[in-house]
């Protein structure tokens, strides 16, 4: 039974807010504003077949852009997410190629049914872009996905996609758009860190990178946590720790190739960071992989537990389930 | 198909077109010794006026890009949907006979990437009108002039994400769309009306801003009526045909048969119905 919470401690500080739409853009860190919205108009530019579609969420997943540059190919569906994804496909049976953005908790847990047979089962060409995922809430669980990438990951079709900043969400875009098929995407929107353009970094679907290598431990990431692991890099260098960092931006296929080199280079420890519950994700992937595989490296998981998480300020939360660059350096450190 | 004037006097006439799709359900319901047909044998009106009457096709080409598109949203409805697929020449009578088997491309719950003319994938109910009016959307960019009709049970109106595509029908004001709901009063657990009260029917559509007809679903000239009224109306509204049907319609034996989802047929009962159906057109 839920037992309702004890009242704070008086006089204890505590940072205030527990918004539900909050920034994961550290203070002074290089931003981009509306990255999908902006790169979304320009694939719109000479591809007629696409039009944006929302569920009331126009504003807040950055699909407003699109609709100011494009009215008549915008479609409002209203506060409905099953509707929004069975009209989807709808408009894919008719040959346009719909982008169509919630949040990340709908999409994957109110209208599952909805994509699982009127999309990925139809094999209808939709691109489900999902603002708020994983912990990118303070608002608690109505708004924050702990489980949408397992969800998606386990729907047949589906090809899941977690990326780490704007630089990357502005090439997955067209890169979508390229495949022939449905396609789930997390979406980081508003003001969004700007972090993989100083690795030479270039987003390719089906496809790991590694971003830089380093003796001591492998960091198989994907989304924010690859930010976090590369912001890890130095406060670890502190300690003469030297990590790589792969980041496997496509969930599912899994780069597997890529994946098994990294990890069966001798001597490193293996530790795979998500901004998702440690249930079903990149980290369970990558495990079951690896066992499939015969390759066996000591192996951790950094990841969202299984419980419902708090309401709060983001920082607080991420310190609290280990998925702040403190905490990413500080477990790297105590398991190594 | 174009559409007639004349259509109860056409050869061959309308009655004949729901006399053979009754028979070819009930042929695939012998094959496989179940199947829903008492939902088959009360739509299968509805559905010879749909495809002997008001759409526009061709049997040869099933995805022709200016043919009316019909979304079957109670996918267990499948079996009456192919008798008409048959009827209609889409698909070959003589797969008839595989009716639920293995490799058959009529599987008992009706789906979009195994059947020629099938355009979705049913089975979970509720679904048919969101995809609707997504395809009512996308004929409109298009500017084509073929229209989506969309057959639902009564039982799918206890669903939320069906007034959500109601909603919006008569939000986009999708003049391109006609529903159909087969209003026969059965659901899983009972009567449909016992099970979530869902009247009055007529009036929760209208004030969704849709056009509504209310129809004895089996009396083929009240339905050839409300089909051309439902393509003609001028006014910019989605359009619905309320079809009140009489499950088991067309064998005495098994309209008289006490109601249920799915009725039981012995194995020695379909040549009965056959021939029941058989003497009713004699008669």
């Amino acid at each position: 039974m839920k037992t309702v919470r004890s009242a704070p401690q008086p006089g204890k500080p505590r940072l205030t807010t527990s918004a539900m739409i909050a920034s994961i853009a550290a203070e002074g860190q290089k931003t981009r504003p509306g990255p999908f919205g902006h790169a979304l108009v320009e694939l719109a530019r000479h591809r007629p077949e696409v039009v944006g579609m929302t569920a009331d969420l126009g504003k807040y997943t950055d699909m407003y852009i699109f609709a100011k540059e494009f009215p008549d190919r915008y479609y409002q569906m209203g506060m409905a997410e099953q509707l929004l994804f069975g009209a989807a496909s709808g408009l894919a049976a008719e040959g346009f190629m719909p982008f169509a953005t919630t949040y990340a908790v709908f999409a994957s847990r109110r209208a599952y049914d909805f994509i699982h047979q009127t999309i990925a089962e139809e094999d209808r060409n939709v691109k489900i872009v999902c603002a708020l995922p994983g912990l990118t809430s303070g608002y608690g669980p109505s708004h924050q996905a702990a489980e949408d990438l397992a969800l998606f990951r386990a729907m047949p079709n589906m090809t899941v996609i977690d990326p780490c900043d704007a630089h990357e969400i502005e090439q997955l875009v067209p890169a979508i758009a390229a495949h022939q098929g449905p396609v789930y995407t997390r979406l980081l929107r508003g003001q969004v860190p700007v972090v993989l353009d100083e690795y030479d970094y270039k987003f390719e679907l089906g496809k790991a990178k590694l971003i830089r290598d380093g003796k001591d431990a492998l960091v198989i990431s994907s989304g924010i946590m690859t930010m976090r692991a590369l912001e890890a890099v130095q406060t670890l260098k502190d300690d003469s720790i030297d990590i790589a960092v792969l980041h496997v931006p496509t969930i599912k296929p899994l780069d597997t190739e890529t994946i098994l080199r990294e990890a069966g280079k001798s001597g490193r420890l293996v530790v795979v960071a998500e901004n998702h519950t440690t249930i079903g994700g990149l980290g369970e992937a990558a495990a079951a992989l690896l066992m499939r595989s015969g390759v066996h490296p000591p192996f951790r998981q950094i990841a969202l537990p299984d419980e419902f998480l708090d309401a709060g300020a983001l920082p607080t939360l991420h310190d609290r389930y280990g998925i702040s660059t403190a905490e990413v350096a500080r477990q790297i450190k105590r398991w190594l | 198909m174009e559409t007639s004037t004349n259509a109860l006097t056409n050869t061959p006439k309308l009655t004949d077109r729901a006399h053979n799709i009754r028979r070819n359900a009930l042929r695939m319901g012998e094959v496989q010794g179940q199947g829903y047909i008492a939902q088959a044998l009360d739509i299968s009106d509805v559905l010879a006026v749909a495809y002997f009457h008001a759409m526009r096709y061709r049997p040869e080409d099933p995805s022709w890009e200016e043919r009316d598109r019909f979304l079957l949203s109670n996918g267990h409805y499948a079996i009456a949907l192919y008798a008409a697929l048959i009827e209609a020449g889409i698909v070959p009578e003589e797969e008839l006979e595989t009716y639920g088997s293995d490799e058959s491309r009529l599987p008992m719950s009706g789906m979009a990437s195994y059947t020629p003319g099938m355009e979705m994938s049913g089975g979970s109910l509720g679904l048919g009108l969101s995809i609707a009016v997504g395809m009512g959307l996308g004929l409109k960019r298009k500017k084509s002039g073929a229209r989506v009709y969309t057959l639902f049970s009564d039982g799918e109106l206890d669903e939320g994400s069906v007034w959500e595509a109601i909603q919006s029908a008569g939000h986009y004001k999708l003049d391109n769309l006609i529903g159909i709901v087969d209003v026969n009063n059965q659901q899983a657990d009972g009567p449909s009306t016992q099970v979530m009260a869902f009247e009055p029917l007529v009036k929760k559509l209208q004030a969704f801003g849709w056009f509504v007809q209310r129809v004895n679903g089996n009396d083929l000239n009240a339905v050839v009526a409300a089909f051309d009224a439902a393509k003609s109306h001028p006014e910019l509204k989605p359009r619905i045909i309320v079809a009140d049907t009489l499950m088991g319609k067309g064998v005495p034996f098994l309209e008289q048969r006490e109601k249920s989802h799915f009725i039981r047929v012995e194995p020695h009962e379909w040549q009965l119905a056959l021939a029941a159906l058989e003497a009713g057109r004699q008669a």
